[in-house]
């Protein structure tokens, strides 16, 4: 394979692979504090891409995608607080079918306010045709924001848990939910506050990828699919393990259009999630004592 | 400091508690003591707010509390260290301390905040050597100096300590006791639940007996520790050892 189009899809891969990430460490927040996989997840992504293309209409670049994602956390706060607050030691199963349901009302909601019509937002930078040349391959400005953006994302979320009053106590919540309450924490605006933030996390990766990738009403469930695996791929609940396994699976699905049909890219999520459900259902970095979140 | 009227607890169709009255004064170290299942664990829960009292009356310094949450008990000033010290094993042992002040933090005093660690590491100087290291990694004493450390940073006028000797070494036990008798002698309130009656007695002054959810005696611990049931029961023949315990 010539050096251009390895690397083009060394990018493409990253590109795709830093999303996934995102997704990723978006059910890993919400299960450290909840032990609940949430699989409304893909939909926050969705819904910021959306919402940002509707307030586009009116508003500049920067105030739509903020404002998405404003509102995407507030829809994060609102699923959380109709659907799950009120639960008293809900079953796994239980709340599996709770969050798939709030994924398929999510949906169909979105499928009534914006039609099933394909949008996308304007590049950040340049246009569809600007290119900027990285190792003598060439690539659209939009992925070095992509990825630019996710990864300060996933800086500034790890150092948020790390260093915050507001982070530590969630990773307290996480750690042990009962001995949180006796410190007296709010475990559950904290849980809240796990659902406001991976929706935010979402949503800002919904709006970054949109011109590349475009949205649709339906995007989510897909995104789900594979942040689902990458979080299983990092053994659930370990954020930077989800970074490295959304970059892995990112690049794997690029690099898998050069062999097989392009049709089959999304059954290689499918397959990799199997796989290690099969042979290392703790994930492919777990065992060692570290820091979660 | 503490009282508690008539209080019955049940999980589901199950009572665990029955018509249980007991009260702790300001200053006081009181234990209960009591056999696997008692329901000693389930009477600090009710107290602290980790289960809802079927019937019964809690009062902390005056204020009835028995429907107030959890969260709430703490800010109210009762701290419950937990059966099987409950740390938060992937935090460091200094951001487990934090999290204990979050009641003081919330009001503003990072000042006292400040001294109060202090003191904990002055309480148990392994501690401060242990700062930097995950919870996690500490030794079964280690964590429960920390866990009750991690109470103690909330300033509780009322200190509930579930089983603090179990599982220890007989030396890390006598250590635990001995602080325990420190933390009171230093102004603290403690309500000490336990299955070594006599490691309790010895530094309480006050106890009471429960057995199968009800309270069948109490005195003064000397009284106690002198009743012929109380040794036959619960403090065994020889006084030099103590009873080993196992745990599901
Ligand atoms: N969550 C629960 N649901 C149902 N029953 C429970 C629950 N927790 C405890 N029990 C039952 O309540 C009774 C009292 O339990 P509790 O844990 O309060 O006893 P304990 O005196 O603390 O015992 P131990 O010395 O083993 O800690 C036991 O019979 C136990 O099986
Ligand atoms: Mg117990």
């Amino acid at each position: 394979m010539a050096r251009e189009l390895l690397v083009q899809y060394l990018i493409a891969g990253l590109t795709y692979g830093v999303i996934y990430a995102v997704v990723g460490i978006g059910f890993n927040i919400i299960y450290n504090a909840t032990g609940i996989i949430n699989f409304a997840q893909g939909e926050f992504v969705m819904l910021g891409g959306m919402i940002a293309v509707t307030l586009h209409g009116f508003l500049p670049l920067p105030a739509a995608i903020a404002g998405a994602v404003v509102l995407t956390m507030a829809v994060g706060a609102l699923v959380e607080m109709l659907f799950i607050r009120w639960l008293v030691k809900p079953s796994v199963l239980r709340m599996i079918i709770i969050t798939i349901g709030v994924s398929i009302l999510l949906r169909e909601a979105a499928l009534l306010l914006w039609g099933n019509a394909v949008r996308a937002l304007p590049y950040f930078t340049g246009n569809e045709v600007t290119s900027v040349g990285i190792l003598g391959a060439r690539v659209s400005p939009q992925v070095l924001w992509a990825v630019g953006v996710c990864l300060a994302l996933v800086a500034a979320i790890t150092a948020w848990f790390r260093w915050t009053s507001w982070g530590r106590q969630m990773r307290a919540c996480a750690a042990n939910r009962v001995a949180a309450s006796l410190c007296g924490l709010p475990t559950r605006n904290l849980v809240t506050l796990s659902f406001v933030l991976s929706a935010g996390m979402g949503a800002l990766a919904g709006c970054v990828v949109s011109p590349i990738t475009q949205t649709q009403y339906s995007v989510g469930a897909g995104l789900a699919i594979k942040g689902f695996t990458v979080a299983i791929l990092g053994g659930l609940g370990n954020s930077l393990a989800a970074v490295a396994a959304g970059l892995l699976l990112g690049v794997l699905e690029s690099f898998s259009v050069s062999l097989l049909p392009t049709a089959y890219k999304d059954a290689i999520s499918i397959a990799v999630l199997l796989l290690i459900l099969f042979v290392r259902p703790t994930g492919l970095f777990a065992a060692r004592l570290t820091s979660r979140v | 400091m503490l009282r508690i009227r008539n209080l019955d607890v049940a999980y589901g169709p199950v009572t665990v508690l029955r018509r249980i009255s007991l009260h702790v004064n300001p200053g006081e170290v009181v234990a209960i003591v009591g056999a696997n299942g008692a329901g000693k664990t389930t009477l600090l829960k009710a107290v602290s707010g980790l289960v809802r009292p079927r019937a019964g009356e809690i009062a902390l310094q005056g204020r009835e509390v028995s429907r107030e949450s959890a969260e709430r008990i703490v800010a109210l000033g009762c701290s419950h260290v937990p059966e099987g010290r409950q740390v938060f094993a992937s935090m460091s042992v200094h951001e487990n301390l934090l999290m204990g002040a979050h009641v003081q933090l919330r009001r503003g005093r990072k000042d006292q905040v400040k001294a109060d660690l202090e003191r904990v590491y002055r309480l148990f100087p392994v501690l401060e050597k242990r700062q930097r290291q995950f919870a996690g990694t500490l030794s079964g004493g280690e964590q429960q100096m920390l866990a009750m450390g991690r109470a103690l940073m909330a300033r509780p006028a009322l200190l509930m300590l579930d089983e603090p000797s179990m599982g220890l070494a007989p030396l890390v036990m006598k250590d635990i006791f001995a602080t325990v008798s420190r933390i009171s002698a230093e102004g603290s309130t403690v309500l000490l639940v336990e299955q070594n009656a006599r490691g309790a007695l010895k530094i309480a002054h006050r106890g009471y007996v429960l057995e199968t959810g009800r309270i069948v005696l109490s005195g003064t611990a000397e009284e106690l520790l002198a009743n012929r049931d109380v040794q036959r029961a619960y403090l065994g023949r020889e006084a030099a050892a103590e009873p080993e315990r196992g745990r599901p």
